[in-house]
C-alpha cells in the first residue's frame, strides 16, 4: 500500500478506463505512474472526438460556450470504484427499484 | 390477506371520514397501503388512517403531528386531517393519525421520479425555524435499530462483520449514543428520506411535499441526503441524479452542505451510516427470505467493505 506523499495518509488503487491511479483517502490526491498521464489525456482526446458537435448558436446572440460533459461528481474515498451509474439488467433495476422507496 | 384487528379498524376510520352523512355507500372496500411493526396505513377513498409503531412515545409524536399541521410548513409537510380535541385515537393500542390521500411516486419507474422536487423540499424543511419545541430526529435510532435486527438475525455470522466494522468506525452521535454535536444540530430533519415519502396532493395533479414524520425532529440535515449519496456513493444510483439532485439542494438555499465544492466533509459520516443501515437491513431480510443478497444489497455490503478498509484516523470525526 503506498502512503500519499503529501498527507501520509494511505493510497487505494481505482482502475479509470484502463487506467491504474492511486487515490490519497485522506486528501483525494491522485498519484500517476509514468506513461499513465498520457494514456488519460490519449482516452479524453478520443472521448472528445466522439462528442457530438454542438448546436448552432441562435443569431443576434453571443456565442454560447462549446458543451461541456456533465462535471464529474465528487465521491467519498470509500465510492465504488466503478462509478456503474447505470441501473443494470431488470433484476438488477428491480432490487434497486425496491430499495429506493424503503426505510 | 388476512385481515387485523389494527387494519380493520383503521379501514372504519378512514371510511367514516371519507364518507361523511348516511347516504347510500357505493366506497370500494379500504385498501393496505403499508402493513409493519413501525406504520399501518389504510386508505378509503380521500382519506388516510395510520397506525403509528406501538411504541411511539405519545408526547414526541404529538410534537411531530403537530409540526406537520404548522402553517410554517405548508408546502412541504402534507398537513394531516384536523383531529377532534382531546388526545388522539388509538386503535388497538397505536396511536392513530388521519390524513389526506396523496398519489406517490410511480414504483415502476424510479428514472422518472422527482429528486429536484425532493431536494427542494428538503432545502425548504432544513431553512424553516422550528415552530415549536420537538425531539431529536430518528435516523440514528433507525441506524442503531437495523444493526441490532441484523445481529439478532445472523448471530456470529462473519457475513455480518464489514457491517459491524463499519458502524463502529462511525462517531457516536451517528450511532444515537450521544446528541448531534454542536452547529450541525438544531435543524428541521425529516429523518427517513426515501421515494416513497414523497406525494402528490392534491391527487393525481397537485405539487409534491414530504410524509411520514415519525422520524422527523431536530437533527443534522446532512441525514436527508444521505441514503441518495449513499446509493450514489455504492455505484448504484447513476452520477448524473445524483448531481440532479444536490445541486437542487444546493440552488435552494439547502444548509446541509457548503454551498459549492466538495459536499462530503458533511456528508460523508450520514452517509456511511446509511450504507450500514442498508447492508444491515439486507443482511436482516435476506437471511428472513432465507436467500443470499441480490447484486444491489451486496454493493452495499461491498460499500461496508471499504468503509471498513478505511483507516480510522482518515475518518472526518474521530469516533467517540
Amino acid at each position: 500500500m503506498i502512503q500519499c506523499p503529501k498527507c501520509h495518509a494511505q493510497m487505494h488503487t481505482y482502475n479509470r478506463n484502463g487506467v491504474q491511479i492511486e487515490q490519497c483517502s485522506g486528501c483525494r490526491g491522485i498519484f500517476l505512474d509514468y506513461g499513465e498521464l498520457e494514456s488519460l489525456t490519449r482516452l479524453e482526446s478520443q472521448w472528445a472526438q466522439q462528442a457530438p458537435p454542438a448546436p448552432p448558436a441562435p443569431q443576434a446572440y453571443p456565442a454560447a460556450p462549446a458543451p461541456q460533459a456533465y462535471p464529474a461528481a465528487q465521491a467519498p474515498a470509500w465510492g465504488a470504484p466503478h462509478q456503474g451509474g447505470h441501473y443494470g439488467g431488470h433484476h438488477r433495476q428491480k432490487s434497486f427499484g425496491r430499495m429506493l422507496f424503503s426505510s | 390477506m388476512t385481515t387485523t384487528p389494527v387494519v380493520r379498524a383503521l379501514g372504519e376510520l378512514a371510511h367514516g371520514s371519507a364518507h361523511a352523512g348516511p347516504t347510500a355507500c357505493a366506497c370500494p372496500a379500504p385498501e393496505v397501503l403499508a402493513d409493519r411493526p413501525d406504520g399501518t396505513v389504510v386508505r378509503s377513498g380521500r382519506v388516510v388512517a395510520k397506525a403509528h409503531a406501538a411504541d411511539s412515545e405519545v408526547p414526541a409524536l404529538t410534537a411531530r403531528l403537530s409540526l406537520a399541521a404548522s402553517p410554517r410548513l405548508a408546502g412541504i409537510l402534507l398537513p394531516p386531517l384536523p383531529a377532534p380535541a382531546g388526545p388522539p385515537g388509538t386503535a388497538e393500542g397505536r396511536t392513530v393519525s388521519l390524513w389526506p390521500y396523496g398519489a406517490p411516486v410511480d414504483p415502476t419507474d424510479p428514472g422518472a421520479a422527482p429528486w429536484e422536487d425532493a431536494a427542494a423540499l428538503l432545502a425548504r424543511l432544513h431553512r424553516t425555524p422550528p415552530p415549536h419545541p420537538l425531539p431529536p430526529m430518528r435516523g440514528p435510532v433507525k441506524a442503531a435499530r437495523a444493526v441490532a435486527r441484523m445481529c439478532a438475525a445472523r448471530p456470529g455470522d462473519p457475513a455480518t462483520g464489514p457491517v459491524l466494522a463499519a458502524w463502529r468506525g462511525l462517531p457516536g452521535w451517528a450511532r444515537a449514543e450521544h446528541p448531534v454535536p454542536g452547529p450541525r444540530d438544531g435543524f428541521l430533519c425529516h429523518g427517513d428520506l426515501h421515494l416513497g415519502q414523497l406525494v402528490r396532493h392534491p391527487a393525481e395533479h397537485g405539487p409534491w411535499l414530504l410524509i411520514d414524520i415519525d422520524d422527523t425532529g431536530l437533527g443534522d440535515p446532512a441525514w436527508d441526503l444521505a441514503r441518495p449519496a449513499a446509493w450514489y456513493a455504492a455505484g448504484l444510483l447513476p452520477p448524473a441524479i445524483w448531481l440532479r439532485f444536490l445541486d437542487t439542494y444546493r440552488a435552494a438555499g439547502g444548509p446541509a452542505v457548503r454551498p459549492e465544492g466538495d459536499p462530503w466533509p458533511e456528508l460523508d459520516v450520514a452517509a456511511r451510516a446509511l450504507t450500514v443501515q442498508t447492508a444491515a437491513l439486507a443482511l436482516a431480510k435476506s437471511t428472513a427470505e432465507d436467500r443470499s443478497p441480490d447484486e444491489v444489497e451486496q454493493l452495499m455490503i461491498d460499500a461496508c467493505v471499504r468503509i471498513a478498509s478505511l483507516p480510522p484516523e482518515l475518518a472526518p470525526e474521530h469516533a467517540s
